[in-house]
This record gives C-alpha cells, structure tokens and sequence, in this order.
C-alpha cells in the first residue's frame, strides 16, 4: 500500500489520493482582497449555480455583512470591517481593466470625479474598508476529509475536497474536524455541507461561479501554481506601493495544513477578517493521541487484572 | 491597545443566536479583545457583577477579532455524544470485570456485568445512531474502514466487540430448561472464550472516544489530548466498578470495588492534571455548564470512592449508594467533557490567543 501523507508538505494531492498520474492540474483560488468591492456577486452567484438554499434574512449590524460566516447554506462569505486607517498613496487597484478601453461610443453621459480627487489625499476621513471573500480553503490535508467515517467527503481529480450528499450520514465529525470552521450540518436535512470548488462546473471545464461573477477580479480561479506566482507578484507590487500590510494567508506549503487550495491577499491580521492565525489539521497528531489512548487503555486492562489478584 | 476597554472576552462571548450581536457591537468591525488567565475550579479568580475579573495573577492577554464572532463551528455532537460515551465506557469496563468474574468463580458478579454490559452497549448504539444527522444511513459507517478517522476505527472496534459480549450476555439469559438443547449447550460452551474476546477489545472501546473528541479543531478536546484518554479509561472504570458493587453480593464484589477506586483516582488525578496543564482554555473547563457538570463528576466521584472503601463492604445499601453516585459521576463527567468542547469553539479567544503565542515563539525562534 502506497503511503499517504497526513502532514507537511504535498505537491500533488490528487496523486496521494490515488489518481492516475495524468489527472489534471491542482485547481484553487486566489482571493485578493485587496480589490474586493463588497458586491457579494459571489455570494449570490454560488447560491444560484448550486441552488443553496437560505439560512435566514437578519440584519447582523456588523458593517454591511449580513451573511455572518461561512456554513451549511453559505459557501461565499463576504466580511466587511470598518477600520481606523491614516491614508498614504492609493492602493493602486491592479491588473484588471488595464490599457486603452475597447472603443466606445460616447453616449454624452454626465461623468464624475471620485470622492477626494479634488481636495487631495489628506482630507479623507481617517477610515479604511476591509472587504474579503471567504471561502471553503480545500486544504491540501483537508481535516473534515480526514475524520470523515463513511468516505461521503472525497478528494477530486482537481484535488478539492468535495461532500457526496448521497453518502453523508450527518455524524458531524467533519464539524468538528475543520481548522477554519467552514462545513456544517445543514438544520433540516441533516447533513454535512460545503463549498464544491463547484465541481460539476470544473467537470464541464468552467469556472466556479463565483470566480466567474466576480467583477473585479478578486476571485481567480486557476490553476494553483500559477496563482501562486500571480499572488507573489501582486503582494510586491504593493509592499513597492507602501502597502506594508499586504500578505498572503494560505498559501504557504509549510504551513500546519500544507498550504489551501484557496488562499487569499490580506491587508491585516488574518484573524480580522475572522480567520484562524495559525490553523493546523488535527490528524497531524494522530499517532501521538492514539498512543496516549493505548496507554490508556493498557492501564485499564491491567487494573482490570490486577483487582481480580486481591483479597475477597 | 486603545480599544481595549471595551470589555473583555466573557461579555463579548458569542452566542449562538446572531442576533445577539445588535446589543454589543463595536463602532467598528475589528475588535481587540482582553482577556485573563483561567482561574476555575482550583484558581484564585474573583468575578465582579459583570463577568470579569478583578484579581488576575498574569497579564491579560489581547487579541483582535472579527466582531468577536466565533471562528470555529459549533460541534454537531450535544448531549447524545455524552451519553454514549458513558455507555460504552461502561460496556467495556462491564466486559472486564464479567471476563474476571468468570475466570476466578464470582457467578453474581459475573451474571450482573455481562447482562449490564450488554444493555449499556444497546443503550450507548441507540445514542450513537440517534446522534446522526440521517440515523437512517447509519451502516454508511460500514463502507470503508478509515485509519485517519477515529470514528471509523471505532465503529468498527464495536462491531467486533459487541458480538462477544452479546454471546456471554445471551448464555446468562438462557431459561433453564433450554440449557441442555444443542444450542443452549453451545451457548454455553462458547460463552466464556467470547466474553473473554469482548475483554480483550473492551479497553479500545473505553478509551478510543478520547481520540475521537481529541482529533478535531475543537480547542478544549485538542489540547487534552493528552489526559483525555485516561478520564475515558478511569470513568469508564469507575462506573463499571460501581455497577458491580450494586448488582453482585457484597461478598463477591470486592474485585469492583477495587476497580471502582483505581478508575475513580484516574479519572480524578487526570482531570487534576489537564487543569494544570491545558492554559487559557482551562476556562472552557471550569465556566458554564461544563464548570458546572464537571463539579458535580467531581463531587459524585469522590465521594462514591470514600463510600465504597469505607463502607461498601459492610452494607449493601452502602454499596448501593456508593456505585449510584460513581454511575452519576460517569454521566456528568462525559457531559461536562462535551460542553466544554462546545463552549471552546464559542470564543474566538481560544483560536486566536494560542495561536497567536504560536506564531510569535515562531518569529522569535526565526
């Protein structure tokens, strides 16, 4: 039997998992927040390509997220944080919509200017708007993959981890299991559900709806190496721009899940934004626990013969 | 930090309920949050009228979250779990104390724990199915047979356990006048090299919930991974020896209430030992209603064990009593040991604070 790793480093997790060596690509996303809008075109798009159904319509009063986190119904989830922030340069909004505009046909529209172009940079409010995509990280040693006891979560040929809802019989481990809190048992029906990297839309050599709706490019979705050398480009980029704060949350293979298959550009402490600030997968420690449960269970066994030795 | 004032991690506690978010909201969405050491079921920690904490020994730590909310899930296991894994924690501790009645000729005792054993496998399987999202897809369980996952490798430590035990449970039930029929006969012949298979696996089947609850995210579970096991094995023991000193005769039952000590003195010094060892989410432990279940495990086993050393070999009623009060402890230890999980996942303090320490030891490593 071929060994599988549990912990560290992995290129090719589809191939761990047994797939033939000509399956494709590692597939993921690279979410860079730093370009986010807020729109939540993602999130309404996921809901519509796979028919998620709601988890409630409440005004959180968190900022303009009323979503909350992700869950059993929610596979996009946009935070917004509201922060204290002293303006230095722009941030300079990147790739996208780059060089000379398709030709166009002017419509004799009124146009604008965008709020503070014409006072100047230092009569802006003292304010800055944190807003990021989060999402099932399809981790490269996924946790919920790992304690799953009916083989209902499986790793696909693109190396994303995926429920079969035909097999899950809600026993909740996989609740459980996962470092970053994203799949739920869903209230009503029972089982465990999250995001499917949409799957059948891969299947069919699509993206994921999300990544397709995105209007800013926030959301790429890939394959994982490149995006790992588009994310390293874009976060020098702007540390050259004087954003200091820019990091990458995820995508490191060292790190206690052997990197994501969805990682994301930061611009503060991965725990703003709700994230773990160091998430390792449990099963990393499996042989330790289960040697404490032998000794365990070694010290009931002799007690159990030893307390048959005594006296009547 | 500036903001810092703005309570401390108890009021800012999450509840399940979003809502609740409306009534204590920061002007903005990135908290930093304060909190202090765990003081508990043993700790020096005062609480003022509010919730916090007016003597700390160690500085508060801070750190900063998204609304406070929580990151980890909520487990799905509540207090069906909890039940479970006493029941089978008894089950096991009920087959070794049967295989040992058996071998050294105590027929009371022996009678009482395989039957009992037998019952509280049927009571903890219920609890176990019932505690699924779809109990109707139960034998999903049964289609692969996973080394990574804890609960794969115990459905399947049960289902060659059970059988055994079931056998030597079926042989004390036999009617009389069936005994001498070939299979009463066979029954009888196997029942004691099958109660003896139970024995053998019925250590795995008390201890390896601890490796089920350790092995996730789940802070409180996690981090006790070293302890966890022998709470299991120790309560496990320790109500399968109070269950013998209340069905077999006084005379016959010394080997359970022997057992019953050594599991309740476990189970006791490893609790003592995870409160000392587990920092911040000590908390998670001693508030609530794990604090509050736990106490009571406490409570209830202690004061089974000095019941059962002192008095249990003169009165039955004594013995009785005593083994009522180590069964109760098992219950509540098993529940405080679930809510404390449960509360653990529902302060983003326990991700961030040790985590944090983490990465920092980290950097300054290099």
């Amino acid at each position: 039997m071929a060994e599988h790793k549990i912990f560290g480093p992995e290129t090719d997790p589809a191939g761990d998992a047994g797939y033939p060596a000509d399956h494709p690509a590692r597939k993921g996303f690279f979410t860079d927040t730093s370009i986010c809008i807020g729109c939540k075109a993602c999130e309404v798009a996921c809901k519509q390509w796979n028919d998620v159904p709601d988890d409630g319509f409440d005004l959180l009063g968190l900022s303009y997220d009323n979503t909350g986190a992700l869950g059993a119904s929610t596979w996009r989830h946009v935070a917004f944080i509201e922060q204290p922030a002293t303006h230095a340069a722009p941030i300079d909004l990147g790739p996208p919509a780059r060089g000379p505009a398709p030709s166009t046909v002017d419509l004799g529209m009124p146009s604008f200017s965008k709020p503070g172009d014409g006072s100047g940079v230092e009569d802006r409010e003292e304010f800055r708007w944190l807003m990021s995509s989060d999402v099932c990280k399809h981790c490269t040693h996924a946790g919920c993959l790992d304690v799953c006891p009916t083989g209902a979560l499986f790793r696909t040929e693109f190396g994303t981890v995926v429920v079969q809802q035909d097999i899950c019989n809600g026993c909740g481990y996989c609740v459980s299991g996962c470092p970053y809190g994203v799949i739920q048992r869903r209230e009503g029906d029972g089982r465990a559900w999250k995001c499917t990297l949409c799957y059948d839309r891969l299947k069919d050599g699509l993206q994921p709806a999300c990544a397709t709706a995105c209007p800013t490019q926030s959301i790429q979705y890939g394959d994982l190496d490149e995006l790992r050398v588009r994310a390293a480009a874009r976060v020098e980029t702007l540390h050259e721009q004087g954003v200091t704060a820019a990091r990458l949350y995820g995508e490191d293979p060292d790190d206690g899940v052997g990197g994501n298959g969805a990682f994301f550009l930061l611009l503060d402490e991965p725990e703003v934004y709700g994230f773990p600030p160091d998430p390792v997968v449990p099963t990393r420690d499996l042989s330790r626990m289960w040697k404490f449960a032998g000794a365990a269970a070694l010290a009931l066994a002799s007690a159990a013969v030893a307390v048959f030795g005594g006296p009547a | 930090m500036t903001r810092a004032g703005r309570g401390n991690g108890r009021r800012e506690q999450v509840s399940r309920e979003q809502g609740d978010y409306r009534r204590d909201r920061p002007e903005l969405g990135d908290r930093v949050h304060q909190d202090g050491p765990p003081g508990g079921r043993l700790g020096p920690s005062v609480r003022g009228g509010d919730g916090s904490r007016e003597q700390s020994m160690v500085p508060r730590a801070e750190f900063r979250s998204y609304y406070g909310r929580q990151i980890l899930k909520t487990p799905a296991w509540e207090d069906k779990i909890a039940y479970y894994f006493f029941a089978g924690g008894l089950s096991g501790g009920c087959a070794l104390l049967a295989a040992g009645a058996d071998l050294t000729g105590r027929p009371g005792l022996r009678r009482g724990t395989r039957v009992s054993g037998l019952a509280a496998l049927a009571v903890g399987s219920y609890y176990l199915v019932a505690d699924l999202g779809r109990p109707e897809r139960f034998h999903h369980m049964l289609r692969v047979a996973k080394p990574t996952s804890p609960m794969s490798m115990g459905t399947w430590l049960l289902a060659a356990y059970g059988p055994g035990l079931g056998l030597a449970a079926v042989s004390e039930l036999v009617p009389s006048r069936w005994r001498g029929t070939v299979p009463g006969r066979l029954v009888g012949a196997l029942a004691r090299p099958s109660g003896l298979a139970a024995a053998a696996l019925a250590p795995g089947v008390a201890s390896y919930g601890a490796v089920l609850l350790s092995q996730t995210a789940v802070p409180a579970w996690n981090t006790a991974h070293e302890e966890l096991p022998f709470i299991f094995t120790g309560s496990s023991a320790a109500s399968a020896g109070g269950l013998g000193m209340i069905l077999a005769p006084v005379a016959e039952a010394a080997p359970a209430r022997r057992l019953a000590v050594y599991g309740a003195v476990l189970e006791l010094a490893a609790s003592r030992r995870l409160e000392s060892r587990v920092g911040l989410v000590r908390e998670a432990y001693d508030t609530g209603r794990a604090g509050r279940y736990l106490q009571r495990a406490s409570t209830l086993t202690a004061g089974g064990v000095l019941g059962s050393m002192l008095l249990g070999r003169r009165s039955r009623l004594a013995a009785v009593v005593s083994g009522a009060a180590l069964l109760a402890g098992g219950v509540f230890e098993r529940l405080g040991l679930v809510h404390a999980g449960i509360q653990s996942t529902q302060d983003p303090k326990y991700v961030v604070v040790p985590q944090r320490e983490r990465l920092e030891e980290r950097a300054a490593k290099g």
